[in-house]
């Protein structure tokens, strides 16, 4: 049966998703607070996979007729909700960065003037 | 008012009509009688002309200290700068003009300049502008003075594309600002006390002049244009490209549109 195949393919492909998440974690690749949300779509995408009882709910909410295509649309909303939330981690990173260069920047003038103030004698000249 | 001509180094004794008695408040030495002035000089790559632009400014107005921003240049910049005898700020990598422009408010900011002049490091801003540029600002008539191309001369020829480009913003930002604004990309400006501590505070990224008028406005500050003479580019050549011009339309109308609908907290500007 093809949806059982596609139910089975993405019920592995979930467990292989939240594998990895776990071990970039333990490898501290990625912090807890950005894999959360991968957790949560692995966790869903494994949920609907192997609990077709509600796949067929979801799709038949959703209007869609064939239960896997269903899978993949919430699949994809969920990437969608990761990839806008790093747009927004980008965001604040970028303003951050930007924050931080400015003032790197003013302070390096100042130290530079208080070196120049109080520098010794023999070496101004 | 300063239009007069004062000999160099000594200064007339000025007031911020309007910020003075609040100025004094909030400064420790007391009284303020001399204004001091900052001009913020944004160079990203400008070698060929940076040194005759600090050049300019002294000679135009020689109670200006001048600061460069040098906005993560490669070539010598900041050094020709320093040589030059101006006060250097060197970004550690290329940020853009708006972040370079708010690291000069910052920098005048914290040491308690009473006025800023924002101009191009290209040189085509003159600063044989600036005692007129300044006037409204140190009469106290207006936070932010806006240098324009438009008002009175007619040398500048911008391109089809530009001319739309600038008279669509002209329109839009003078119904939202509900005054008459008619260059809303000039980046020759002054400001004082109150327009650095806002624009230290906020300042838009890239493209930043249209939002940077809107924000002020929003924020209760007063504007005013006066007109000034544009030079072509002496030398290098825009950063304005058709693609970056696009970019620019598209940018610059979402956040005009998006900054309709945002709150602006009560900055402590004054």
């Amino acid at each position: 049966m093809t949806s059982m195949r596609a139910s089975t393919v993405a019920a592995l492909a979930a467990v292989l998703l939240i594998g990895v998440v776990l071990e970039l974690i333990r490898s501290r690749r990625l912090q807890e607070r950005y894999a959360l949300l991968w957790l949560l779509t692995g966790g869903v995408i494994l949920l609907l996979a192997i609990w077709r009882g509600l796949l067929g709910v979801v799709a038949e909410a959703i209007g869609i007729h064939y239960p896997p295509s269903a899978l993949f649309a919430v699949a994809a909303v969920f990437f969608l909700v990761v990839l806008l939330h790093y747009s927004t981690v980008i965001s604040k990173l970028a303003e951050t960065n930007k924050t931080l260069a400015q003032r790197l920047a003013l302070l390096e003038t100042e130290l530079e003037e208080h070196r120049v103030e109080h520098a010794p004698a023999q070496r101004v000249a | 008012m300063w239009s007069g001509r004062s000999p160099a180094g000594t200064g007339r004794r000025l007031r911020l009509l309007k910020d003075g008695g609040r100025d004094a408040d909030n400064d420790a030495v007391g009284e303020r009688t001399f204004l001091r002035c900052l001009a913020i000089v944004p160079a990203f790559n400008e070698e060929a002309s940076v040194a005759s632009v600090i050049a300019e400014i002294r000679d135009a107005d020689p109670r200006f200290e001048i600061l460069v921003v040098d906005d993560g240049s490669t070539d010598g910049t900041r050094e020709l700068a320093s040589a030059a005898g101006a006060h250097v700020v060197s970004l550690p990598f290329n940020l853009g003009i708006g972040a370079a422009v708010q690291a000069g408010f910052e920098y005048a900011r914290r040491r308690g300049y009473d006025l800023a002049v924002q101009l191009d490091g290209d040189g085509q801003h003159d600063p044989a502008d600036l005692a007129t540029l300044l006037a409204p600002v140190v009469a106290g008539d207006v936070d932010i003075a806006i240098g324009t191309r438009f008002a009175a001369e007619r040398h500048y020829r911008p391109s089809f594309a530009r001319r739309l480009g600038i008279g669509l913003f002209a329109r839009v930002v003078s119904t939202i600002v509900r005054q008459r604004v008619t260059d809303t990309t000039s980046g020759f400006r002054a400001l004082n006390r109150s327009g650095i501590r806002l624009f230290a505070a906020d300042y838009p990224h890239d493209y930043p002049e249209v939002e940077a008028t809107v924000l002020a406005r929003r924020h209760g500050l007063r504007l005013a244009e006066v007109p000034v003479r544009m030079r072509y580019r002496t030398e290098g050549c825009s950063s304005i490209t058709a693609p970056r011009s696009a970019y620019y339309l598209v940018k610059v109308s979402l956040a005009l549109m998006i900054g309709l609908f945002r709150r602006y907290p009560a900055l402590e500007t004054r």
